[in-house]
């Protein structure tokens, strides 16, 4: 069976500097800072580039003005956000010969100032949302308090999960929150945020970059790099994120037609993958695609987690980097992130201490519960 | 509580800021009425207000009174507030009305370890401006 993105390969991946925040940086400095690593990962020059899809959250930058940067000539923008969705549809660009090498990039900064209230891009300003306190911690909680009513989920999970995720950050030299260890006791200590979530369930903020390059597997060959392969991919949007009542009955499996189109895309099956760039803004949200894409059975996400299984030297490691627990939570940036991050450990690019021995398929996903949308990807070490 | 003190005590909060397709909703809820939109091809509840139905896209949509009673279905107490003019710990719910449609809104008058998921809940409301009332909840007396 060939993946549906049979001919495509992913030849760069490079993240910038990620930090709490950077001050001396912009978000166009980010994104070329993003673009040349990248390229020059891929050992690419910017002639070499004919695709471009880039855009920002704060100030905005488009596709066409960064195609304009690269003196006009790329023919073929991407329109998608960044993320999983991106990556797919520069695939498809490639492979249906609309574009030969693609770039992909975003970055964020210069927007979290005011540190009293929570940083916007988690604040919904909509009339049904705002008036009543919530932020997304809080919507992703109504979907967790919601489950541990219907399966008993313990909240040592929680904890584990976090612990987990933070332990494979803290051994990270690239992560905002390097050096920094956690236990599961250290979370279950924490100060409570939104009841179930305490301070070290929520994910960190930051700023950075981060930058993709796609191109042909027949083009990949000439290139001294080890390409990566999309395997399959799916979207689950379920409306608007942030205006309406996260149902757990409604929207608690968001993301499982997507897991489903991709495992169907590929032929492979969860036994087939490797490890796990999971969307983790809040500890629960790993139980819940556990669960959702079949790695177990509907309410038994805590008790696979508790067994160690999504630890990095367990049989599933999730958020391999960091995640946005520990490594960078630089808002839009994170949704590249998580491809990108299942590269370099595929590519056997991350220290040596959260990387995996010869892994082949990774799952990476963007979005979660709270959001009503779940965006899944599986990328692998060779073809199918 | 005296009627001059808000319930929630956090008057500075955000407040809704009507559209053409919500107006309806916010000028009941100043009237002391919860309303939601029925479809009147396939009498389906519709909430948030949409322009159609979202089973059978029919534009033919009313407004009818809401019973304003349900029952808790989920539920966070917030400690770290969204903004600095919420007072902590408020109480996010997800309510489901008997009519079966759910809405977000905060619980008033419970204290945080008594919260209990499947609780009876009725709508009250406080006014916040001229144009705003909002639709709290509070426990039922079965």
């Amino acid at each position: 069976m060939k993946s549906p993105y049979d001919g495509v390969a992913i030849v760069g991946a490079y993240n910038t500097v990620q930090a709490k925040q950077l001050p001396n940086w912009t978000e166009s400095g980010l994104v070329l800072d993003a673009i040349r690593g990248a390229l020059g990962d891929a050992g690419l020059t910017p002639a070499d580039v004919d695709g471009v899809n880039v855009s920002t959250w704060v100030s905005q930058l488009s596709s066409r003005t960064v195609c304009q940067w690269f003196g006009g000539r790329p023919s073929w923008t991407g329109t998608s956000h960044p993320g999983i969705e991106s990556v797919l549809e520069a695939a498809a660009a490639i492979q249906s010969g609309q574009a030969h090498t693609v770039v992909i990039a975003t970055a964020q900064c210069g927007e979290y100032t005011e540190r009293e209230s929570t940083v916007s891009w988690t604040r919904p300003e909509n009339e049904f949302v705002e008036c009543w306190g919530l932020y997304t911690a809080a919507e992703f909680a109504l979907m967790a308090q919601r489950h541990m009513h219907i399966y008993g989920t313990p909240r040592e999970a929680f904890s584990e999960v976090a612990a987990a995720i933070r332990s494979n950050g803290a051994l990270n030299p690239d992560a905002v929150f390097y050096g920094r260890e956690c236990s599961p006791a250290e979370v279950e200590n924490s100060r409570m945020v939104a009841d179930p979530f305490r301070l070290l369930d929520c994910c960190i903020t930051s700023e950075g970059g981060a930058a993709m390059v796609l191109t042909s597997t027949e083009r990949a060959k000439d290139l001294d790099v080890k390409p990566i392969y999309v395997l399959g991919g799916g979207l689950d949007r379920q409306g608007m994120s942030y205006v309406t009542a996260p149902v757990w009955e409604k929207y608690g499996w968001v993301g499982r037609r997507a897991a489903e189109m991709t495992f169907e895309q590929c032929g492979l099956s969860t036994r087939d993958v490797d490890f796990a760039e999971f969307y983790d803004p809040f500890s629960f949200e790993i139980i819940r695609q556990l669960e959702a894409f079949g790695f177990c059975k509907e309410g038994e996400g805590a008790d696979f987690v508790l067994e160690g299984r999504i630890r990095i030297d367990g049989d599933l490691p999730v958020a391999t980097n960091g995640g946005i627990l520990s490594y960078s939570h630089a808002g839009v940036v994170q949704l590249l992130q998580k491809p990108l991050n299942a590269v370099l450990q595929l590519q056997g690019r991350l220290a040596p201490e959260i990387t995996l021995h010869q892994p082949k398929v990774a799952l990476a996903t963007n979005g979660g519960s709270g959001a009503l949308f779940c965006d899944v990807m599986a990328l692998g070490s060779e073809p199918v | 509580m005296s009627d001059s003190t808000p319930a929630t005590g956090r008057p500075q909060t955000p407040l809704p800021q009507p559209t053409e397709l919500s107006k309806p909703y916010w000028e009941a809820c100043r009237e002391g009425r919860l309303t939601v939109q029925r479809c009147k091809s396939c009498d389906g509840y519709v909430f948030i207000p949409q322009p159609c139905c979202g089973t059978c896209l029919s534009e033919d949509l009313e407004w009818v009174k809401s019973s304003g009673k349900g029952t808790l279905y989920s539920f966070t107490t917030v400690y770290r507030p969204q903004q600095p003019t919420f007072e902590v710990p408020y109480t996010v719910i997800v309510v489901e009305l008997e009519e079966g449609y759910y809405m977000l809104s905060n619980l008033i008058g419970v204290e945080p370890d008594e919260i209990k998921i499947g609780t009876p809940l009725e709508v009250f409301f406080e006014e916040r401006s001229e144009e705003i009332s909002l639709p709290f909840f509070r426990v039922r007396a079965e």
